[in-house]
C-alpha cells in the first residue's frame, strides 16, 4: 500500500523546514513548544504593558473600555493557556524522556499532534484581535455576561472554541506523558526513584485529564446557548447562572495547580543540583505534591466566597483552603532543607529558583489571607487578588520557567546561556516584578477593583498605579535582556558538554544536545539521583568520567530504530482548526459555518485514518 | 565584614525597607482614600478588618521566619570560590519534617477559629430593629427602594446611624457585586436570585460604594453613595423623598424648567425614567415585557429621577451633579460613560433627526436641577 499510494509514505527528511513540520522527536517538539509559547508570552506581555500604560495615571485615554476588557481577558488567557501551560509542556517534552532514560515518549505522533493542535488553538484564540473582536468577559467568562443577549458578536466564540481546541491538545499530551512515565522508565527506576520533576509531570497530567472535561462541559453548554438558543445559563428561562461558576472553578482551581506543580518540579531539580545535595525529604515532597493535586479539587469555592453560598459553605472552603497551605509549606521547608548544609552555587538558574521560593512565600501567604473568607470579602475582585495571582503565577511559574530555561538550555542546545547577562536578567526581572506587583496589594486594600479601565484622582490610587507601571517597564527590560542572552548564547555561547552543572539525573549522562536516540544504551538505575550515584559511586569525591561518557556515546547510534516522521498529526490538527473557525463563524439559521465545520472534521478524520494506516517506517533503504 | 555580618546587615535592611513600604502603603485612612478598607466605619467592616490584621501579623511572622531562614541558608551555605568539596548527602530528618508539618497546621487552626466566627457574624443579620433596603442592580446603575417607607431612588441612598441595614439584592441583567469598602465587604448580586447582606454605619458621613464584579463595558462607572445620617436627618430625608417632584409653575424662574418638563415628556425620556407626579413606570415584569429589546436580555428602566437634584452625584456616582456635567451628559452620554444604554437606546441619540437641540438641553438641565 505504501508503494501504491505515494502519499502514505512516511517523510524521510529530518532537517530543514520539513524536518520540523513532520518531526515526532520529543526534543524538537519540546523546542517548538518552547519557542511558540515564549512568543505568546511576549504577546501576553504586550497586552499587559498596554493595560499598565492605560492605568499609569488617572483618566488616561489610551484604549477604549471595550478594548481594555478584551485586553485583560486575553492577557489572562494568553498567559495561562498559551504561555505557562505550553512552557511546562516544553519542559515535559524536552526533559521527561531524558530523565527517565527513554528514547522518546510513548506516542511520538500523538505528541506532534498535541503541539500542532496547541499552535492552531492558540492562533484561533488570538485571531479575534483581527477578526472582529476578542473575548471581553474575563477569562472566567461568568454567565450571563457571556450569553447571546449581553454579549453579541463572535468574541465569546473565539474563547469557547479556542479553549475547546486547546483542551484537546492538553488532554492528548497529558495521556501521552502518563503512559510514558508509567511504562517507559529505565530499568530500576521505581516510582519512588523518579525525579520529583517526573512526579510533578505525572500529577499535572492527571489533573489535566480530569479537569479539562469539566470546563469542556461548560464550554459546550455556553456554545449551545449562544448558537442554538438553549437555556443552560438563561436566567429568564429559569437557569441558575452560578452553575457556570461551579463548572469553571471546579476546572479553574486544579488549573492553578496545573500551572504551579510543574514549576515546583523544576525547582525540586534545580535546587539539589546547585546545592550538591539530594532533595531533602524526597518522599514527603512527592507526597505533598500528590496531596496538593488531590486537595486542589476541594477548594474551588474559595473563588466564590462572595457569591452568597452561605456561611457554612464559606467556612468549609475556608478550612480546606487553609489546609492546602500545609503541603505547600512542607515543600518550601524541604527546599530550604535541601540547601541547608549544601554547597550553593548562585548561578542564574539557582537565583531564579531562590527568587521563586521567596516570592512564592509572599504569594502563598497572601493566598492564605484570601482563605479567610470574611476578610476576603474586602479583597475579592480587587487589586489585592491581582497582586496575589501574579506572585504565584509570575513570581511562581514564570520564575521557575526561567530557572528551567537556564538549567536545561545547555542540554537542549549544547551551548551555555551567558551567566553574566543571565544574572543581570534575573536581578532586573526580580526587582521589576516586585515593584510592579507589590504595590497592587496596597491598591486592593485601598479599594481599587480589578478590571476597570481607568480611575479618578480623588480615589487616592495615583501613586501606586504609577509605581506599578514603572515596575512593568523594568520587567519588560528584564525580558529583553533575556532575549538578548538567548540569541547571543545560541550563536556565541560557551560549549556546554554533557554535564555542565555536575547534575544528578540521567539527562546529564548523555551529550548535549542529545543524539536523536537519546541513550545509546538504556541505563540501569540503582537509586534516586541515578547519574550522581553513578559518578560518585562508593563515596568517591571525584566525578568519574562525565566527559568519558560523551566519547563513550560517539557513533553508537547504528541499529537504534527511532519513529519515523509523519505528516498526519499536522493534517489532523489542521482539520480541528478549520472546524473551529467554522464553528466560530456559525450564525443561527445559516449553513456556511456548519459546512466549514464538517469539512474540518472530515480533514481530521482523513488525517487520523492515514495516521493509523501509514507504514511504521520509511521505505527501507538501509 | 564576615559573611555572617553581611547577611545580618542585608536582612535587617530588607526588613526595614519592607516595613517602611508597608507602613506608607497602609496609610490609607486620610480623607483622600474614599474606598480604603483600612478605615472601617461600621461593625461589619470593622470585624473584617480585625480579622485581616490577625492573619496579616501571622503572615508577617511566617514571612520573616521562613523568608529570613531562606536568605540565611543561601548566604551561609553559598559556595566559596575554588571549593570543590561535596557536602554531606543528607536525605531528610523525620522528626524535623513532622515538626514543620504540624507547626503550620497549628497556626492555621488558630486562625480558623476567628474566621468561622466572623463568617457567621457577617452572614447573619442581627436580631432587632432592621431597616430593609431593596437594591436592584442594572447595567450600570443601582435602583433603590425602601419597602417600608416606599421611598424610591437611584444610585444614592441614606441610612440612619447605628441601625442595622439589611440589603436585599437582585439583578435585572448580569452579575454585579455590592460593596461599600468602609462599611462592609462585598456580596455578589445574581440575576434570578435574591441575596441578603447587612451593614451598619456608626458615623454620619458619605461613603463610596462600587460594583465589584465585572459587568461589562461601563463596569468602572457603576458606583453609588451611601449617606449615614443622624436619626433626625434620616427622617427629614425620607419625608422629602416621599413627596412628589416639584412641578414648575408660572413664575418667571420657572420658564426654563417648565419648557424642560415639556422636553422630558416629548423626547422619549419618560419611556425609561420615572418622576413621581409626572410619570410612573409600570412595575418590573410588565416593563420587561414591554421593553424586551434583544432575545434573552432585557432593559427595564433608567434611574428614578424624582429628586435628582437632592443627590450629590449623577450617572451612578461618577460625577458631581451640576449644570455643566448634566449638560455634557445630555449632549453625549457615551462620552461620559462609555457603553451606557441611554446613549444606545434613546432615539434622541441614535437618530440624528431627533437629536436634542442646544436649547432643549438647556431647558432639560434647568428642569432636572429643579427636582429638589
Amino acid at each position: 500500500m505504501a508503494t501504491t499510494l505515494g502519499v502514505l509514505q512516511r517523510p524521510t527528511s529530518t532537517t530543514g523546514l520539513w524536518g520540523w513540520i513532520t518531526t515526532v522527536d520529543h526534543k524538537k517538539i519540546g523546542a517548538l513548544y518552547g519557542v511558540t509559547a515564549f512568543i505568546f508570552f511576549l504577546i501576553g506581555g504586550i497586552e499587559a504593558t498596554v493595560m499598565r500604560l492605560q492605568l499609569h495615571r488617572p483618566e488616561f485615554d489610551l484604549v477604549s473600555p471595550e478594548v481594555f476588557s478584551q485586553l485583560f481577558t486575553m492577557h489572562a488567557l494568553t498567559m495561562i493557556f498559551l504561555a505557562v501551560m505550553p512552557l511546562s509542556a516544553a519542559f515535559f517534552n524536552l526533559v521527561v524522556p531524558l530523565m527517565i532514560g527513554a528514547r522518546d515518549v510513548a506516542f511520538p505522533r500523538l505528541n506532534a499532534f498535541s503541539y500542532w493542535v496547541f499552535l492552531f488553538g492558540a492562533i484561533l484564540l488570538q485571531s479575534g484581535w483581527l477578526l472582529g473582536g476578542s473575548p471581553n468577559a474575563g477569562w472566567f467568562a461568568y454567565a450571563p455576561l457571556t450569553g447571546p443577549g449581553a454579549n453579541p458578536g463572535n468574541g465569546m466564540e473565539f474563547y469557547l472554541l479556542g479553549l475547546g481546541v486547546l483542551g484537546v491538545s492538553s488532554v492528548a499530551a497529558a495521556l501521552n506523558f502518563i503512559v510514558t512515565i508509567i511504562n517507559m522508565r529505565a530499568p530500576g527506576m521505581t516510582l519512588m526513584r523518579m525525579p520529583v520533576f517526573i512526579w510533578m509531570t505525572l500529577v499535572t497530567s492527571f489533573l489535566l485529564i480530569t479537569a479539562f472535561p469539566v470546563i469542556t462541559v461548560g464550554l459546550i453548554e455556553l456554545y449551545f446557548d449562544r448558537e442554538f438558543g438553549m437555556n443552560f445559563f438563561n436566567v429568564n428561562a429559569g437557569a441558575d447562572v452560578v452553575l457556570w461558576q461551579h463548572l469553571f472553578w471546579v476546572f479553574g482551581h486544579p488549573e492553578v495547580y496545573i500551572l504551579i506543580l510543574p514549576a515546583m518540579g523544576i525547582i525540586s531539580e534545580v535546587l539539589p543540583t546547585y546545592s550538591r545535595k539530594p532533595l531533602y525529604g524526597y518522599p514527603v515532597v512527592v507526597l505533598s505534591g500528590i496531596t496538593i493535586g488531590f486537595m486542589g479539587w476541594a477548594v474551588w469555592s474559595h473563588h466564590m466566597f462572595t457569591v452568597g453560598l452561605g456561611p457554612v459553605a464559606n467556612s468549609v472552603f475556608a478550612l480546606t483552603t487553609m489546609a492546602i497551605a500545609i503541603p505547600t509549606g512542607i515543600k518550601i521547608f524541604n527546599w530550604i532543607g535541601t540547601m541547608w548544609g549544601g554547597s550553593i552555587s548562585l548561578s542564574t538558574s539557582m537565583l531564579y529558583a531562590i527568587g521563586f521560593i521567596f516570592v512564592f512565600i509572599v504569594g502563598g501567604l497572601s493566598g492564605v489571607m484570601h482563605s479567610i473568607a470574611p476578610s476576603d470579602a474586602q479583597q475579592q475582585d480587587t487589586y489585592f487578588i491581582v497582586a496575589h495571582i501574579h506572585y504565584v503565577l509570575f513570581g511562581g511559574s514564570i520564575f521557575a520557567v526561567f530557572s528551567g530555561i537556564y538549567y536545561w538550555f545547555p542540554k537542549a542546545t549544547g551551548k551555555l546561556l551567558n551567566e553574566g547577562i543571565g544574572k543581570l536578567n534575573f536581578w532586573v526581572t526580580f526587582i521589576g516584578f516586585n515593584i510592579a506587583f507589590f504595590p497592587m496589594h496596597f491598591l486592593g486594600m485601598d479599594g481599587m477593583p480589578r478590571r476597570q479601565p481607568t480611575y479618578e484622582s480623588e480615589m487616592g490610587w495615583d501613586l501606586w498605579n504609577l509605581v506599578a507601571t514603572g515596575g512593568t517597564f523594568i520587567i519588560v527590560l528584564g525580558v529583553l535582556i533575556f532575549l538578548h542572552n538567548f540569541f547571543w548564547s545560541l550563536k556565541k555561547g560557551e560549549r556546554a558538554g554533557g554535564d555542565p552543572w555536575d547534575g544528578r539525573t540521567l539527562e546529564w549522562s548523555i551529550p548535549s544536545p542529545p543524539p536523536e536516540y537519546n541513550f545509546a544504551t538504556i541505563p540501569t538505575v540503582h537509586g534516586r539521583d541515578a547519574f550522581w550515584d553513578q559518578k560518585y559511586a562508593n563515596g568517591h569525591a571525584v566525578p568519574q568520567g562525565a566527559s568519558d561518557h560523551e566519547e563513550h556515546h560517539e557513533d553508537e547510534g547504528h541499529g537504534i530504530h527511532m519513529p519515523s516522521p509523519s505528516y498526519w498529526p499536522l493534517v489532523a490538527a489542521v482539520g480541528l482548526a478549520v472546524s473551529g473557525y467554522g464553528m466560530v463563524f456559525h450564525e443561527p439559521g445559516q449553513v456556511a459555518g456548519a459546512i466549514v465545520a464538517i469539512v474540518g472534521v472530515a480533514i481530521t478524520m482523513v488525517g487520523v485514518y492515514a495516521w493509523a494506516m501509514e507504514p511504521a517506517s520509511e521505505p527501507s533503504e538501509h | 565584614m564576615t559573611s555572617k555580618h553581611r547577611s545580618v546587615v542585608l536582612f535587617t535592611s530588607l526588613v526595614t525597607i519592607l516595613g517602611v513600604v508597608l507602613l506608607t502603603g497602609c496609610q490609607f485612612t486620610s480623607p483622600g482614600h474614599p474606598q480604603s478598607t483600612f478605615d472601617p466605619h461600621g461593625p461589619v467592616a470593622e470585624r473584617q478588618m480585625e480579622l485581616f490584621w490577625i492573619i496579616f501579623w501571622a503572615a508577617m511572622f511566617v514571612m520573616i521566619v521562613v523568608g529570613g531562614g531562606l536568605l540565611y541558608t543561601v548566604f551561609r551555605f553559598r559556595r566559596k570560590p575554588g571549593d570543590d568539596s561535596i557536602p554531606e548527602q543528607t536525605h531528610g530528618n523525620t522528626k524535623l519534617e513532622i515538626a514543620w508539618t504540624i507547626a503550620p497546621a497549628i497556626v492555621l487552626a488558630i486562625v480558623a477559629v476567628p474566621t468561622v466566627l466572623t463568617q457567621f457574624y457577617v452572614s447573619n443579620t442581627p436580631e432587632g430593629d432592621v431597616l430593609q433596603v431593596n437594591v436592584t442592580a442594572h447595567q450600570w446603575w443601582w435602583e433603590i427602594e425602601y419597602p417600608d417607607s416606599g421611598v424610591k431612588t437611584a444610585n444614592e441612598f441614606h441610612v440612619p446611624e447605628d441601625t442595622v441595614i439589611e440589603v436585599n439584592m437582585t439583578s435585572s441583567d448580569v452579575l454585579h457585586s455590592f460593596w461599600i469598602p468602609k462599611l462592609a465587604g462585598k456580596l455578589d448580586i445574581i440575576p434570578g436570585k435574591n441575596l441578603t447582606m447587612w451593614f451598619q454605619g456608626d458615623n454620619p458621613g458619605e461613603y463610596y460604594g462600587q460594583c465589584a464584579e465585572f459587568c461589562g463595558e461601563a463596569h468602572a462607572w457603576m458606583r453609588f453613595r451611601v449617606t449615614v445620617d443622624t436619626q433626625e436627618d434620616y427622617e427629614a430625608w425620607t419625608q422629602a423623598q416621599l413627596a412628589d417632584a416639584p412641578t414648575p409653575g408660572d413664575d418667571y424662574d420657572d420658564i426654563l424648567p417648565k419648557a424642560g418638563l415639556n422636553v422630558f415628556r416629548t423626547s422619549g425620556c419618560i419611556l425609561c425614567h420615572s418622576i413621581s407626579g409626572v410619570v410612573e413606570l409600570p412595575d418590573k415584569d410588565e416593563l420587561n415585557k414591554a421593553y424586551e429589546t434583544r432575545e434573552g436580555f432585557r432593559i427595564s428602566k433608567g434611574p428614578n429621577l424624582t429628586h435628582l437634584a437632592s443627590r450629590s452625584t449623577m450617572a451612578a456616582g461618577i460625577r458631581e451633579l451640576n449644570a455643566e456635567n448634566l449638560r455634557e451628559w445630555l449632549e453625549d452620554p457615551d462620552k461620559v460613560k462609555p457603553g451606557n444604554y441611554m446613549a444606545r437606546d434613546a432615539q434622541v441619540y441614535y437618530d440624528p433627526d431627533q437629536a436634542l437641540t442646544d436649547t432643549e438641553i438647556t431647558e432639560l438641565v434647568a428642569y432636572l436641577l429643579s427636582l429638589k
